[in-house]
């Protein structure tokens, strides 16, 4: 355990230089799971306000299938999307796995369910407050939905927020599909992973400190938007 | 012209909280034969609504005049605000056959209907987008937009609070912010269900003042209170419902000099009728 004091100085150093390689990681990191934020968003936003305003037969197996999709284990999603994307799969010849491309998307397959359920359960407590003047006022579902949206917007960076924090952290799908490449698919998860199998845990350690700085400030940052909220009388 | 929406059916349960005495029907204030096609002309017949075995609402006949303040009163649980939600569209009775100037009750009359609820439902908005939201789902141009929600905010009295959040609003500014998005829409019936229960007086007279000049102006006023005063004050006619049924329809003068229904009798009285 001597290590650990010099592991935790040689981290502390590689942050404060700005080194280049863990910059990168960092760098690499972050594009990869806001894009699968912004398209976990796209789907999972809509799809969520689709499900409290727009009744159908079968909408609480679809709400229980989402619920149970957001405990999947990302190293299955990983899995499946190295199936589809492998060079034998259905979509081998689009030639992207090992690419930050995979990336996004089996980060997207797994946040993706969690902003759509998260969403549902926002939108579904301020839909039953607006539902009955909504209909007072003939507006249709369509109008409807994006009116949750709009003024759940304070729940909802919220659960974007969960959903941004899951994609960041997670190691099984990145690294199956990413593969790990050095300057290509490297993020911080799979570099923590592989530095500390290598016994290089100052560069280890780092990234767990940016990681974990990541999570407390996007916590931090979703409760001051809520204390915003609060204040108008919004949330 | 169908005669009815749906087939009538004779009712179920023996009607043990019949009025003992039929009301004449010289006194009720109907419609004039002329104003019968106008859109504030409410008819309703054999309207039934059950739930779980009971029948919360059960009114035989009732035609409100075309026009003017109609006050509808009665105790809690009487089926008042079940009633202004059946005849708005909200909910769809279990029989009977309810139309506005001789048009089924459908999303072409609630279209022309605007309903203020006891709590106002205000998004989570500026005032003045609360307005412009309802406008910009008819279909309104953004320049008509402005024009019509700096109007009504001015109607009631708003107009400096325009883009404040409308959930800071004071209770009473938000009732009236509610009264003015649904006037937006220039309604030809306005429907109020306990619109002013919890506000104080001040409020209470503002709101009163704006739907005494929306009836004046041509719509149709259907107005749900528990207040004896405010129904003095506003009714042309009173519908006094008891137990899901209308124990009697009448115009205000002589219905707060002798209501003829035990029901309404003891009402006004300050007994408690069971």
């Amino acid at each position: 355990m001597q290590d650990f004091g010099a592991a935790f100085g040689l981290a502390l150093h590689l942050i404060a230089t700005g080194d280049d390689n863990l910059l990168e990681i960092v760098v690499l990191s972050l594009k990869v799971s806001f894009s699968a934020l912004t398209l976990s968003c796209l789907i999972g936003l809509p799809l969520g306000a689709f499900l409290v305003v727009r009744p159908f037969w079968g909408r609480g197996v679809v709400v229980a299938v989402l619920n149970a999709m957001m405990g999947l284990p990302p190293v299955v999603i990983g899995l499946l999307v190295y199936l589809a994307l492998s060079r034998a799969g259905p979509m081998g010849w689009l030639g992207l796995l090992y690419t930050p491309t995979a990336m996004i998307i089996a980060q997207t397959l797994l946040i993706a369910p969690i902003v759509a359920a998260l969403a549902r359960q926002v939108l579904e407590g301020l839909y039953s407050e607006y539902d009955e003047q909504f209909r007072s006022f003939g507006i249709s579902r369509l109008r409807a939905a994006a009116a949750l949206v709009v003024d759940g917007r304070y729940g909802l960076v919220t659960v974007a927020l969960a959903g941004f924090g899951r994609a960041v952290a997670e190691v099984g799908a990145v690294i199956i599909v990413g593969g790990n490449i050095d300057h290509l698919t490297r993020v911080m998860t799979t570099a923590i992973a592989l530095e500390t199998s290598k016994g290089d845990l100052g560069m280890a350690l780092a990234l767990g400190i940016i990681l974990m700085s990541i999570a407390l400030g996007v916590n931090l940052a979703a409760g001051g938007l809520r204390s915003v909220a609060e204040r108008q009388a919004y949330a | 012209m169908p005669e009815r929406l749906r087939p009538l059916s004779p009712p179920a349960v023996p009607h043990a909280a019949q009025p003992k005495a039929k009301q004449a029907a010289a006194d009720r204030p109907e419609p004039s034969p002329r104003d019968r096609a106008r859109p504030g002309a409410l008819r309703v017949e054999g309207l039934v609504l059950e739930a779980q075995g009971q029948r919360l609402v059960d009114i035989e006949h009732l035609a409100l005049p075309a026009g003017g303040v109609t006050m509808v009163m009665g105790l809690n649980g009487a089926g008042k605000s079940l009633f202004l939600r059946l005849i708005h569209g909200l909910i769809t009775p279990s029989h009977g056959w309810i139309s506005w100037g001789e048009v089924p009750c459908g999303p072409a009359t609630s279209a022309t209907q605007a309903l203020v609820f006891q709590k106002p439902v205000l998004l989570r908005r500026s005032a003045a987008a609360n307005v412009d939201f309802v406008l910009r789902a008819r279909g309104l141009d953004r320049a008509t937009r402005r024009d019509r929600t700096a109007e009504m905010l001015a109607r009631v009295g708003l107009e400096g609070r325009a883009r404040q959040p409308a959930r800071l609003l004071s209770g009473g500014e938000q009732q009236r912010l509610a009264l003015a998005r649904a006037l937006a829409i220039r309604p030809q019936v306005l429907l109020l269900d306990e619109a002013t229960a919890s506000l104080d007086p001040a409020s209470v007279l503002a709101i009163e003042r704006i739907v005494t000049d929306t009836a004046r102006a041509g719509t149709k006023v259907i107005f749900i209170t528990h207040d004896i005063g405010q129904a003095r004050r506003l009714a042309d006619d009173v519908a006094f419902l008891h137990r899901g049924r209308l124990a009697e329809h009448r115009p205000a003068d002589r219905f707060f000099v002798g209501p003829q229904s035990e029901s309404a009798l003891a009402y006004l009285e300050g007994r408690i009728l069971l």
